[in-house]
């Protein structure tokens, strides 16, 4: 009887260690998954405000600027359909450039993105593959538009 | 109680099955909304000729590919001998789509500049990159500020468009061609298009 | 002619793989001693081969040989010829013929160093490590042939992606591939157990060196390739969680699981399925860690590589060994119940519940590292799983494992007494407590992050200390030296890696809570101030390399006037690639490095330059050598090799009565 008690006692911790572990994964993912949304969608009032996501598209030309401090860069992410303003304090990664795909992770405020992050693939051609998502849903609708 | 041993097993097909499914999502193959309609119109003007121009209407009657290429895209160079090669063997007429010659390359800073002088810019290093690596094409048409690539869909460099004698776009290739791509799945469209009048 | 010489060697290799995965299996069932002998030549030739295979390949590299493919495409005649030489495994083709190099080096060792195990289990071993070899030869040379030709050859070639010209990048990947690669002989161990239905104390003493070495290399290879990103990606981050890191942290998480199963199924004869179900799940993941980086299921920063069909390849070859290993163990497990009964207090069940939390942890990484897919696959929308959710998950999983892990050194095997051993550690366990919370206040930090990351790392050092005087003790009388000489190396193992741990939360925490960041924008003769570091800004020069063209800004580094360095980071743009690149510049130190790399330049003439102070960040690397070590002396255990000695002499006694 002893023996089998000290085994309930065992297997009950490891069942109790279990389950909350599992519940502290699952808790810590439905917090901090981060969406993504295109510009589209954006535009629609889709997207959250106060909420970090994600936006990809691309970097529409001629559309860097920076302000007079030199480190905070104001640019529009487009999917070719819908532009969102972006501002950004930092240093730009290498490969970020106008006409070229780009995502960036922030929040909305008052219809300006303000990114935290500023991610360009490490790749010269191609586009980081939520970005040509972005543009090619943009692409899609207008398609079925013009229907 | 010997149920509990195949746990790891049945968690590990799940996986697996997801896995594979995963698999079929290949991001090279994005299906492009243009496909199977007619490619938009445009008039741009030649690199051999800068006066003069060509059109869509020009190919009319045709099956062709229109290549996106640029001189400073690195993955264009690893196509284009293959390209050389289908142009030798006359595999199928190829119209090079020259695409933000100047602007794209990210080691020039193309802000600013006149149009006038970036276009001649761009003639001059397009024709040299020909004479260099060889020029497969029928001929080539400049997309300076890259207009007609945006209406394409063009979202990298290269890009290869398949187009039918009707001028509607019937396929899509993203990045460059290998010759696996050119003999399993170009090769056979063109044939088919071709047969299908 | 010589590339051509490099594939049909690796074709013998091959052929070699196949005789080596079939014949000593046939043996072992057939207990033929003649084919089980097989096993050993085919494994070395084998090697043979596949060495001479990659030198062939490595000179077309050094020689600029463009009309390979690869060399064509990864290399470039003013390469560096170190970078030449890494070039060879920088790429997919090449990285595999690596991979399949490390497992043949791995095979070798087994057969030079395994001699005193029994003939039948070693053939099996060498069987299913032949099997695992053929799968991997032939997906080189099925889908990624490294020696495909390119004619007509190219004037030069299209040079080494400038990320990996590094020379972090030159011993990472062959670490952490050793590191990968050597679970497939803990893999091995486990499997040919299972096939004979021998899975006891002996199997578990054969296998601890061997997961514990390749460990060790694992271990290296994630620290290496940590350090790497820290100063060659340009912003000072030095984990991501990016699904290529995590393909790697994953095997380690549960390779460490393993290597404290073994020790109790080694010296408790308990846990055995459970540790077998380890060894097979490493394994696994180094397996499902290649599938992710070279399959490109989840893009990444690191996907260099990426194409389906050899993820198809990789996906069968994963099916089928990880398929037939569970299988096998849903079969045979059943039989393995028992062994050494332990009481809900004891050193067992405080490396149980370690065990349970390093795989929970491992399982949460796949998880977030697979999730993205998931959703993808069905539809349901594109999202990220970021560093944010990691440490949501990681803070809390591993704070019991560090308590629990200076706690379980102090109980005893089978049972012991709680109140006990609780009185025992109780005043170190304040005492850390104390030191977390004053540590917090001193820095001026005091968030539940950096009291709790401080409390653990005290808590291990104090526990350490605690441990040390009491093992010391236990030999009263004894003189000093006598008495340490009676540790043996794997307990020095033990507590080194265990302080390591320490060592490493110590840097995190600190790096965590207290670095600073300021991007400014600088002209020539400007200053900027951070954390009690001047920055004067002398300017830019033209520092072109070899294969590239860069400016350099020169930074003065100085503190309350004096100055202690010049940094000179650069902005590169290499040459075949037309690939900018940012190379920071560092000045090291034991309690903070400052770190400085240069943005772009505005069209004034003035940079935009990113200045890092990062306290303690050099101790997550020093802890991370201590686990190292403390491996290596655990795997250099005098009682391996004595007992190897006294099981060959008994087999070979067996063998001569055999024979007689």
């Amino acid at each position: 009887m002893k023996a089998r008690s000290k085994r309930l006692m065992l297997v009950g911790g490891g069942v109790a260690l279990l389950v909350a572990a599992v519940a502290l994964v699952l808790s810590a993912f439905q917090q901090n998954l981060v969406f993504f949304h295109t510009p589209t969608e954006i535009a629609e009032g889709k997207a959250p405000t106060g909420k970090t996501f994600r936006v990809g598209g691309m970097v529409e030309e001629g559309s860097i600027a920076r302000e007079p401090d030199g480190v905070t860069v104001r640019f529009a992410i487009t999917d070719t359909a819908k532009v969102i303003p972006v501002t950004y304090k930092g240093t730009l990664p290498d490969l970020f450039k106008e006409g070229k795909g780009a995502v960036v992770q922030g929040k909305l405020e008052n219809g300006v993105f303000r990114a935290t992050e500023v991610l360009a693939k490490h790749d010269e051609n191609y586009m980081p593959p939520e970005a040509a998502h972005a543009v090619e849903q943009a692409q899609k609708a207008a398609t079925t538009l013009s229907q | 109680m010997k149920a509990k041993f195949l746990v790891p097993l049945l968690l590990f097909f799940g996986l697996a099955g997801f896995l594979a499914f995963g698999l079929t999502l290949n991001p090279r193959e994005v299906p492009s909304p243009l496909i199977d309609k007619p490619a938009p119109d445009f008039t741009l003007a030649r690199l051999d000729e800068p006066a003069q121009t060509f059109s869509l209407k020009e190919m009319q009657g045709e099956v062709w590919l229109l290549n996106v290429w640029a001189s400073w895209c690195v993955a264009c160079r690893e196509e284009h001998p293959l390209l050389v090669r289908m142009a030798e063997q006359k595999i199928v007429p190829v119209v090079g789509l020259n695409y933000k010659e100047v602007r794209g390359d990210g080691a020039i800073n193309a802000r600013g500049m006149a149009i006038e002088a970036e276009t001649d810019m761009a003639i001059e290093r397009a024709r040299r990159w020909l004479r260099d690596h060889g020029n497969p094409y029928l001929l080539s048409v400049l997309d300076i500020d890259g207009r007609v690539g945006i209406d394409f869909g063009v979202y990298g460099v290269p890009e290869t468009f398949l187009i039918d004698r009707s001028g509607r776009i019937r396929y899509k290739h993203i990045g460059p061609i290998t010759p696996d791509a050119l003999q399993n799945v170009l090769i056979p469209k063109i044939e088919e298009l071709r047969r299908a009048g | 002619m010589i590339p051509e010489l490099g594939h049909f060697a690796l074709i013998l290799a091959l052929v070699l793989s196949l005789v080596q995965a079939i014949v000593p299996l046939v043996g072992a069932r057939r207990n033929s001693m003649a084919l089980m002998a097989v096993g050993r030549p085919a494994a070395q030739g084998q090697f043979f081969f596949i060495v001479f295979s990659y030198v062939c390949l490595t000179w077309a590299f050094v020689t600029s040989d463009f009309s390979v493919q690869l060399a064509a495409s990864n290399s470039h005649s003013a390469t560096p010829i170190m970078y030449k030489i890494t070039g060879v495994w920088g790429n997919h083709e090449g990285s595999l013929l690596l991979w399949a190099m490390s497992l043949s080096l791995w095979t070798v060792a087994v057969t030079v160093f395994s001699r005193h195990l029994p003939d039948a289990f070693l053939a099996r071993v060498l069987g299913v490590l032949g099997m695992v070899s053929a799968g991997f030869i032939s997906f080189t040379l099925v889908t990624s042939n490294p020696f495909e030709r390119l004619l007509p050859a190219v004037a030069d070639g299209r040079d080494l992606n400038p990320l990996l010209q590094d020379p972090g990048m030159i011993i990472h990947p062959p670490l952490l591939y050793m590191g990968y690669v050597g679970f497939s002989v803990a893999f091995a161990f486990a499997i040919a157990a299972l096939m004979s239905g021998r899975l006891d104390a002996a199997w578990a003493r054969w296998s601890r060196p061997w997961t514990t070495v390749a460990w060790v290399f694992l271990t290296a290879g994630i620290a290496v390739g940590s350090g790497w990103a820290y100063y060659e990606l340009g912003w000072g981050g030095w984990w991501f969680w990016d699904p290529v890191e995590n393909a790697s942290f994953m095997p380690w998480l549960l390779g460490t699981a393993l290597i404290h199963s073994l020790a109790v199924t080694e010296k408790r004869g308990a846990f055995r399925s459970w540790t077998v179900l380890l060894a097979i799940g490493a394994f696994s993941l180094s397996l499902l860690g290649t599938f992710l980086v070279r399959s490109g299921v989840i893009t990444s920063v690191h996907a260099f590589a990426t194409d389906p069909k050899r993820g198809l390849y990789i996906l069968a070859l994963l099916v089928i060994v990880i398929g037939f290993s569970l299988l096998l163990y849903a079969l045979r497990a059943p039989r393995l119940a028992g062994g050494g009964s332990f009481s809900f207090v004891s050193r067992e069940t405080s490396l149980l519940g370690n065990n349970v939390l390093l795989t929970v942890a491992s399982a949460s990484v796949l998880l977030g590292t697979l999730y993205p897919l998931f959703l993808d696959a069905l539809n349901l929308g594109k999202i990220s799983v970021g560093p944010p959710y990691f440490e949501a998950v990681f803070v809390p999983l591993m704070t019991p494992v560090v308590v629990l892990m200076m706690f379980g050194p102090f109980l005893r095997w089978k049972d012991d007494d709680l109140v006990a051993a609780a009185r025992k550690v109780a005043p170190a366990f304040i005492a850390s407590a104390l030191i977390g919370f004053a540590v917090a206040w001193a820095v001026d930090h005091v968030t539940w992050r950096t009291v709790l990351g401080l409390f653990l790392a005290a808590w291990v050092v104090l526990a350490s200390i605690q441990l040390l005087v009491g093992r010391l003790k236990e030999r009263a009388g004894a003189s000093a030296g006598s008495r340490l000489r009676s540790i043996t190396a794997s307990w020095w193992g033990m507590w080194l890696a265990h302080l390591g741990v320490g060592v490493f939360i110590i840097g995190v925490t600190l790096v965590g809570s207290l670095d600073q960041n300021l991007d400014v924008k600088m002209k020539e003769g400007q200053r900027a101030e951070l954390a009690g570091y001047t920055f004067l800004f002398r300017g830019a020069v033209d520092a072109d390399g070899p294969n590239y063209d860069a400016a350099r800004g020169i930074i003065e580094l100085s503190r309350d006037g004096r100055v202690l360095d010049t940094l000179t980071p650069e902005k590169r743009l290499y040459r075949a690639q037309g690939m900018p690149m940012t190379e920071a510049s560092l000045d090291i130190g034991v309690f903070r490095d400052v770190y400085v790399s240069l943005g772009e330049q505005l069209p004034d003439g003035a940079w935009i330059v990113s200045l890092y102070y990062k306290p303690f960040i050099s101790w997550i690397w020093m802890g991370c050598v201590l686990m190292g070590l403390g491996g290596l002396c655990a795997a250099a255990d005098r009682r391996y090799r004595r007992l190897a000695a006294r099981e060959a002499a008994a087999g070979a006694g067996q063998r001569v009565a055999a024979s007689a």
